[in-house]
């Protein structure tokens, strides 16, 4: 048996509210697998169920073979789970949040030392330090070591990056490949796109829908049209005269250019900058570009909204 | 098991290192005893109190002797005629004035029967109230005395009072069982659902109940520093009532403390069903001061005798658990009542604590919601 | 108006031995939208602290909006806005009570505030949800009204703190056309965040690392002179070797 996560059309519903519309996908053994969407996306909802805190309105959830509605008993020894909202006992030390974790586990810190060590070496400098004095960084990488103490055989994690800097984040997904190699499952979400590519695979998810699973490269590829990177000083008036443009399809700013993408197969981009130049906006640059993990995800939800 | 071991002692360790809530813990039983103890008396002492005796002879002479070496009593002034009661009051000066008829003992002897006045400065009902008990009781006390047979009427007091088991309507005596109800209370109900609470809002609770603890082993985890707590707190109360305030102790020690247990195993359960409502630690908060402390305190007899409230509230205070601890413990107290007497109101406590155990495990599920 | 927004020369601030923001100088100018980047305990947020008058500095220079930051601070908190992902709006409020309250709070008429209350929900698309309250609003809905709300008094210079962390794609990309259309109507934009994508869409960046600035360019320029494909990439090659970061 292959896949350590499967989920088949599970929906679930808060008051008025569809948290979750038939979702379904499956996570491979050993995969680093991602879970990509805007907050209110229901990536919570989702890590919940699978973690066997919340029981879905209907549909399938296995982990490991095993229904988590059933088999919760089963399930939760073999789950390591980061909450979005998680954020330690700050009133305990690093080394007493940690050998807290492992006794409720029914583990020690020294039986699975060679598994966090990699993650928790950094942090034993600090291990009498209270974990409500650590900075965001070293937070994210105790609760990471907090979430590994007893080996477990997948790892849910609820948007582990957020608000934590660059650098905290890069090594945090650093450590996350690491244990990727010693054969663990991960889950991941997060509402960065740029965070998609340290995935093995990906889904996007808008408003309780996957509006596409693959991978990173693939997901990026998929955009249906020619992009356009266009370039100006002027960039609002760029846009606004953009989206005049008889030929537009999209126009979305993408910091310091703006992505065009035509109605045409095989635009004339001089005629572009013609038109451009007419409306006001002279000193515009024009070259085609590779569409991106954003490019999709927006022009999938723009789909999605028609199709609504 | 390890894992229970591994969740009492994070328990203890966050509770001793919030050191503010810690000195409030067991600071505040000291303080409210010392409050109650000192301050908020019921009892009198050297009340000013003036006479006009318009008899002057021997046994007026007698009666007064006997209300100035009581030390309840401080006579400050001795009156000739009705006119300079009035001015006294208005200045304040007195809290009473006694007013002996002419020829009393005349006609005490002659009628059996002699009238006493007293007029008492009903701007403190309170204290007006406790000087006329006061003087009825030293003036039955003096009539039984002088002849069973022969009595005294007194203009609006009531010849029938008796002052059993607190003889000296000593308030400490009265407050020390309700404080223990109070603090009980505080601490047990109100720093378990919010210990519980803060658990929930900080995201933490996900990963107990993902975690091999079962949700019972949570909750007794989390219950049972307070249950240590509240008995040292009575042990601190208890101690301070009988070696400072010197509060009798009739009954038994060991079914003192075995009730006291019961008591903080209702406060608890209370607690833990308000946790499991309750989604973070301000609504914790305001639902155990609102639904259990202010009932603790108004409603259970701690300060107001629940006798003399309207007849609604009355029945309102049969499910206020405080209620039945009260009587438990003054009974103990005050009148050393055994098990034989108050196996009733145990009952009661028992039958509350099982129901909202009951409830909150119901409610305090395996999963989220 | 003096067409320089923001300046500081030398600005520092010392927390006893501890030198949080270390004699940073930097100009910017009237319009633009400026990234302030840093890890987190780089500094930034005592900076912003003297820069909106909520800290004085220990020694060195800085007006904002034209105004000296060491004694005309309350001038200055007239004259900026502020908006963070934290601290915005009041959930239980609806959107109409919120753009009220805050119309009191900087104290505009009845009159200017009828105005901007229309032109706000005209510009947030809010016209059906006048009576909602904000906390059953999208994310990104909130962030934008929030961002109309920190304008509603005109300021001539917005601090925004991680303005678009957790939007979807699209709605993050109106809320960075409000942006620009703020800045070309010369408000002068202020943006902290951990977010280096949201940094590609400023005019300019700087990369604050333990309390100095160590980088002030544009995007692409910074990106040229670090031979780096992204702001990303600049970032982690000069806060990788910092002391007061998470590291």
């Amino acid at each position: 048996m292959n896949n350590v996560v499967e989920i088949s059309e599970v929906s679930k519903s808060y008051e008025d509210v569809k948290a979750l519309k038939e979702i379904s996908f499956e996570v491979e053994k050993g995969e680093l697998f991602g879970l990509i969407g805007p907050d209110g996306a229901g990536k919570t909802t989702l890590f919940r169920i699978l973690t066997t805190l919340l029981v879905p309105d209907s549909g399938e959830a296995k982990v490991l073979g095993m229904d988590v509605v059933e088999n919760y008993r089963e399930i939760r020894p073999i789950l390591g789970y980061m909450p979005g909202r998680f954020s330690l006992y700050q009133d305990l030390s690093v080394e007493e949040n940690i050998r807290f974790f492992a006794s409720v586990f029914g583990t020690t810190l020294e039986e699975n030392y060679d598994l966090v060590k990699p993650i928790y070496q950094q942090l034993e400098p600090f291990k009498n330090r209270l974990a409500g004095a650590l900075s965001g960084g070293m937070k994210q990488k105790l609760a990471l070591s907090c979430a590994l103490i007893h080996k477990p055989e997948l790892l849910i994690l609820d948007e582990p990056t957020t608000g934590v800097d660059a650098v905290s984040r890069k090594e945090f997904w650093e450590m996350l490949h690491l244990l990727k190699h010693q054969g663990i499952t991960i889950l991941a979400s997060t509402p960065y796109m740029d965070e998609a590519d340290q995935c093995d695979r990906v889904a996007l998810m808008q408003n309780g829908k996957i509006l596409k699973i693959s991978t990173p490269d693939e997901v990026a590829q998929s955009f249906s049209s020619t992009l356009y990177g266009i370039r100006s000083k002027h960039r609002f008036q760029l846009i606004q005269v953009l989206r005049e443009y008889q030929y537009v399809k999209s126009v979305q700013p993408f910091g310091e250019s703006v992505h065009y993408a035509d109605h045409r197969n095989d635009p004339d981009t001089d005629d572009i900058l013609r038109y451009l130049s007419t409306h006001g906006v002279e000193d515009a640059e024009i070259k085609k570009i590779d569409s991106n993990i954003e490019d999709t995800f927006m022009e999938l939800m723009q789909q999605e909204e028609s199709h609504a | 098991m390890n894992a229970f071991k591994g969740f009492v002692k994070k328990e203890f360790k966050q509770i001793y290192r919030d050191k503010r809530t810690l000195l409030v813990l067991f600071g505040m039983p000291v303080i409210m005893m010392i409050l109650f103890g000192f301050a908020i008396r019921n009892e009198i002492q050297s009340a000013e109190v003036a006479v006009l005796d318009l008899s002057k002879d021997s046994m007026t002479a007698e009666l007064i002797q006997k209300i100035e070496s009581n030390p309840s009593f401080d006579i400050t002034h001795y009156l000739q005629a009705y006119n300079e009661v009035e001015p006294l009051f208005q200045k304040g000066n007195v809290k009473a004035v006694l007013i002996f008829e002419n020829n009393f003992e005349q006609k005490m002897v002659r009628h059996s029967s002699a009238k006493i006045q007293m007029v008492t400065d009903a701007t403190d009902p309170n204290l007006a109230r406790l000087l006329q008990a006061y003087t009825s009781s030293i003036v039955q006390d003096f009539s039984d005395d002088l002849n069973p047979e022969i009595s005294i009427e007194q203009a609006g007091l009531s010849p029938e009072i008796r002052m059993m088991y607190n003889p000296e309507l000593r308030s400490v005596n009265l407050f020390v069982p309700g404080l223990i109800a109070v603090i009980l209370m505080l601490i047990s109900a109100l720093m378990t659902s919010i210990s519980i609470t803060r658990e929930k809002e900080m995201g933490n609770m996900e990963i107990l109940l993902v975690s091999p603890l079962k949700p019972y082993q949570i909750i007794i985890g989390k219950v049972l520093p307070y249950l240590v707590l509240s008995l040292v707190n009575v042990f601190t109360i208890l101690l301070l009532a009988i070696f400072v305030f010197e509060v009798p102790f009739e009954g038994s020690f060991i079914l003192f403390f075995a009730e006291s247990i019961l008591f903080i195993l209702t406060a608890l359960s209370l607690g833990v069903f308000i946790s499991a409502v309750a989604n973070n630690q301000q609504t914790a908060m305001m639902v155990s001061l609102a639904g259990l402390l202010l009932p603790t305190v108004l409603l259970s007899g701690f300060i107001f005798p629940i006798s003399s409230m309207p007849q609604v509230l009355q029945w309102i205070s049969h499910i206020i658990p405080a209620k039945w601890f009260l009587e438990i413990v003054r009974s103990i107290m005050l009148k050393g009542g055994g098990i034989s007497v108050l196996w009733f109101q145990t009952a009661i406590l028992v039958v509350i604590t099982l129901l909202f155990m009951g409830l909150s495990m119901k409610r305090f599920n395996v999963r989220l919601q | 108006m003096p067409e320089v927004a923001i300046q500081t020369r030398d600005l520092t601030k010392k927390f006893g031995d501890f030198t949080a923001v270390n004699q940073i100088s930097f100009d910017v100018r009237r319009g633009e939208i400026f990234g302030f980047l840093g890890a987190n305990g780089a500094g930034k947020t005592t900076a912003i602290k003297m820069l909106t008058g909520l800290l004085s500095p220990t020694s060195g220079e800085g007006s904002v909006a034209g105004h000296d930051i060491h004694s005309e601070s309350e001038a200055i908190k007239k004259k900026i806005g502020y908006m963070s992902q934290r601290f915005s709006l009041y959930d239980d409020l609806t959107v109409k009570e919120n753009i009220r309250f805050y119309g009191g709070v900087y104290g505009l008429s009845r009159h200017i505030l009828r105005s901007k209350y229309d032109e706000i929900l005209e510009k947030v698309d809010l016209k059906d949800e006048i009576d909602s309250r904000v906390g059953s609003l999208p994310l990104g809905w909130k962030q934008k009204l929030a961002f109309s709300i920190a304008l509603l008094h005109e300021p001539k210079i917005v601090f925004l703190d991680e303005p678009t962390g957790g939007v979807d794609p699209i709605t993050r990309r109106q809320f960075w056309e409000m942006i620009y259309k703020a800045s070309e109507d010369g408000v002068t934009v202020f943006v902290t965040t951990h977010y280096m994508d949201e940094a590609e869409y400023c005019d300019r960046v700087s990369i604050m690392v333990d309390g100095k600035i160590e980088a002030l360019d544009s995007p692409v320029e910074l990106k040229r002179s670090f031979s780096a494909k992204s702001i990303e990439e600049v970032f982690i090659e000069l806060a990788r070797g910092a002391e007061n970061s998470d590291g």
